[in-house]
């Protein structure tokens, strides 16, 4: 896995996509949250709250050497923040897990348990077991920090749409390629 | 006047009762082609039958465009010219999406000049809205796909969203009237592991569907009549 440093930081990037989810951002800006992550060498906390209600305090730099956080609430592509960040915290949204899982960076997914029928937990566990990533809720989250081996997490191999798109040409009567 | 009542009613019993046997008739007649067109679903085309096909993308809020973007990279798109993408009217950023990417074939040399539209459909219901005021914008929502599928008659290519119900069953209607101008194709978001979503699920169980694909290997267990393809992500 790629290590996210640039001029001495070391990033924590959180998304919540297009969603709301201050359960999240509240847990990720808790004491005991910044303190492991302090603890496990990151120096900055970045913040895409989406739809959120919740802002959480902004910490400035350099201040006693605790968690650099700040935040903000939509861009157009988050891409590069994920590029430049050493662990990635992200809501259960397919869209972010894979765009994460393809950039190749260690990611944390944190389930919605607010949302009616949770099916986005299905694709987080399953990912888990084939060991992409870690998968947690917003209380376990500290939890899953203290017990995370990023080391051990297994690079994800992007799928491709070739078989479906052989299948279908078949279906309209192309020749095979 | 008695005997004169009673020829009038005869007459109406039996003007009521040949009109029953008339409707009973077409109702059975309708049931047993509805089947047909169901359980012969899913029949290829002869090889060569065209050139190219117009084709309707459905896209979807949430992961469901990147899907079917990740889906069409791979397509030759010469065989799939006209295209149609298709987005709800408050899915502000797929249409987007899709011309971001279709802009970006437009550098390969083998992308003839296509005909590309980018429509927004009305969506049956958004979520929250009352179920009174959903009568109208599904009839809405329904003539708009009617109007869409006579118009251009594609080939459609679908992964998920409620967007796609209404096309699919006009599509499928019009296959049980004999009109067999749109196959669909309808691969499974890759987000649905063990269970199928609400729409998979109609146009699996309905047979609607022409081809049915699952990413993940749990969900070929439990629906067997779908191609198991792996993670299009």
């Amino acid at each position: 896995m790629e290590d996210g440093e640039n001029d001495g930081k070391t990033l924590v990037f959180v998304t919540v996509g297009t969603t709301s989810f201050d359960a999240l951002v509240k847990a990720v800006v808790s004491e005991n949250v910044k303190e492991e992550l302090h603890k496990r060498g990151y120096t900055h906390l970045l913040i895409q709250m989406g739809r959120g209600i919740y802002s959480p305090p902004k910490v400035c730099d350099g201040a006693d050497g605790s968690l650099a956080v700040d935040y903000f609430t939509f861009s157009s592509s988050i891409a590069d923040y994920i590029r430049s960040a050493s662990l990635v915290i992200s809501h259960a949204g397919s869209g972010s897990i894979f765009e994460t899982l393809k950039l190749g960076k260690p990611l944390i997914v944190v389930v919605n348990e607010d949302l009616m029928d949770n099916h986005q937990c299905e694709l987080a566990e399953e990912l888990e077991e084939r060991k992409h990533l870690y998968c947690a809720r917003p209380h376990t989250l500290h939890q899953t920090l203290t017990k995370m081996e990023l080391e051990s997490l297994v690079r994800y191999a992007p799928g491709d749409g070739t078989p479906v798109a052989r299948i279908i040409d078949r279906f309209l009567g192309f020749p095979d390629d | 006047m008695e005997e004169h009542h009673c020829c009038f009613y005869s007459k109406m019993l039996s003007r009521f009762s040949s009109i029953s046997s008339f409707m009973l008739i077409l109702v059975i007649v309708l049931v047993v082609r509805v089947l047909y067109v169901m359980y012969q679903c899913g029949k290829p085309f002869p090889k060569g039958a065209s050139r190219s096909f117009t084709t309707l993308i459905v896209l979807g809020s949430g992961g469901h465009t990147a899907e079917m973007l990740s889906l069409l990279s791979v397509l030759r798109m010469d065989r799939f010219t006209p295209r149609f993408y298709i987005a709800a009217a408050t899915d502000h950023m797929s249409l987007h999406k899709a011309r971001s990417f279709e802009h970006s074939l437009a550098d390969k040399p083998v992308a003839k000049e296509a005909s590309l539209q980018y429509t927004q459909i009305y969506r049956s219901r958004e979520v929250g809205q009352s179920y009174v005021t959903s009568v109208w914008t599904t009839i809405l929502a329904t003539v708009h796909a009617l109007w869409l599928m006579i118009r251009i008659r594609p080939q459609i290519l679908c992964n998920g969203p409620g967007t796609c119900i209404p096309l699919c069953v006009i599509a499928f209607l019009f296959k049980v009237v004999g009109i067999r101008w749109s196959s669909i194709f309808y691969v499974e978001s890759v987000a649905r592991v063990r269970k199928l979503s609400l729409s998979g699920l109609l146009l699996y169980k309905l047979r609607i569907a022409d081809q049915f694909f699952v990413q993940w290997p749990q969900l070929q267990k439990n629906y067997p009549r779908a191609h198991y393809v792996g993670c299009l992500m």
